[in-house]
């Protein structure tokens, strides 16, 4: 299956600078694993040591968020477009684990 | 940079309207760099002290506004009881390089605060903001 990846500014630097790259996968995983191995730095901004998508990053495919589908494993059709969003969360409270704050 | 009245307005409104909670939303510019909308969205932990915006709204602004011809241009947040500064969180938590970070602060409820930043690699750059009236703006909820 032949995707479309759009990503935010903040990961266009791991795919030279591009908005968006075609990528091959039968599932959303499989998608970004693809990704990863064409561009070297993509791997390490979207994954976790574990292999777990980065926490900040949201990915939507068609319309519906992924994390309410398979996830991961979420099977991709041909054509399709999968959307990375990142995160967009604060809050004056401090951080975890520390304490004091705005 | 001009800010749109309108869309000072509608985040103020919407900053209001959240208490005691923080409020959150999105802001779009034209390809001029024109700010021309404030999407007034859901905190999906909602708490006087934290916001994350709702995924499913952020995407739905995101297409909304790229059917306009426009760009996600910044985020909003506001801070019920403390300065229109960006916290510890917010810079920690700041992951789009090209976003201007605006704050509401309604330490003083009044007098509502409204500044703007870039965040970058955790530094804070305050954007001057000069109010215009303007053809933008509508807000969204």
């Amino acid at each position: 299956m032949s995707v479309t990846l759009r990503v935010p500014s903040l990961l266009r630097p791991s795919l030279e600078g591009r908005i968006e790259i075609v990528a091959e996968g039968a599932t959303v995983g499989e998608v970004l694993r693809s990704a990863a191995a064409a561009h070297p730095g993509f791997g390490p901004a979207v994954f976790e040591a574990s292999g777990a998508l980065r926490r900040f990053l949201n990915l939507f495919l068609g319309d519906e968020d992924v994390r309410y589908l398979q996830g991961l494993d979420t099977p991709v059709p041909d054509g399709a477009v999968l959307v990375i969003l990142p995160a967009a969360a604060g809050g004056a409270a401090p951080p975890d684990g520390q304490n004091g704050g705005s | 940079m001009e800010f749109p009245a309108e869309i000072r307005r509608a985040m103020v409104a919407h900053a209001a309207f959240c208490l005691p909670d923080e409020a959150c939303g999105l802001l779009a510019a034209d390809a001029a760099g024109r700010l021309r909308m404030a999407y007034c969205l859901s905190n999906s932990t909602p708490s006087p002290t934290a916001f994350t915006l709702d995924p499913a709204e952020h995407f739905r602004a995101l297409r909304h506004a790229e059917a306009q011809g426009w760009y996600l241009a910044g985020v909003f947040h506001s801070h019920p009881g403390g300065p229109a500064f960006p916290s510890a969180t917010d810079v920690a938590q700041a992951y789009e390089p090209e976003w201007l970070y605006v704050v509401v602060g309604l330490q003083a409820p009044a007098a509502p605060e409204v500044r703007a930043f870039w965040i970058r690699d955790g530094v804070v750059a305050e954007e001057a903001v000069r109010e215009v009236a303007g053809e933008a703006a509508e807000a969204l909820r």
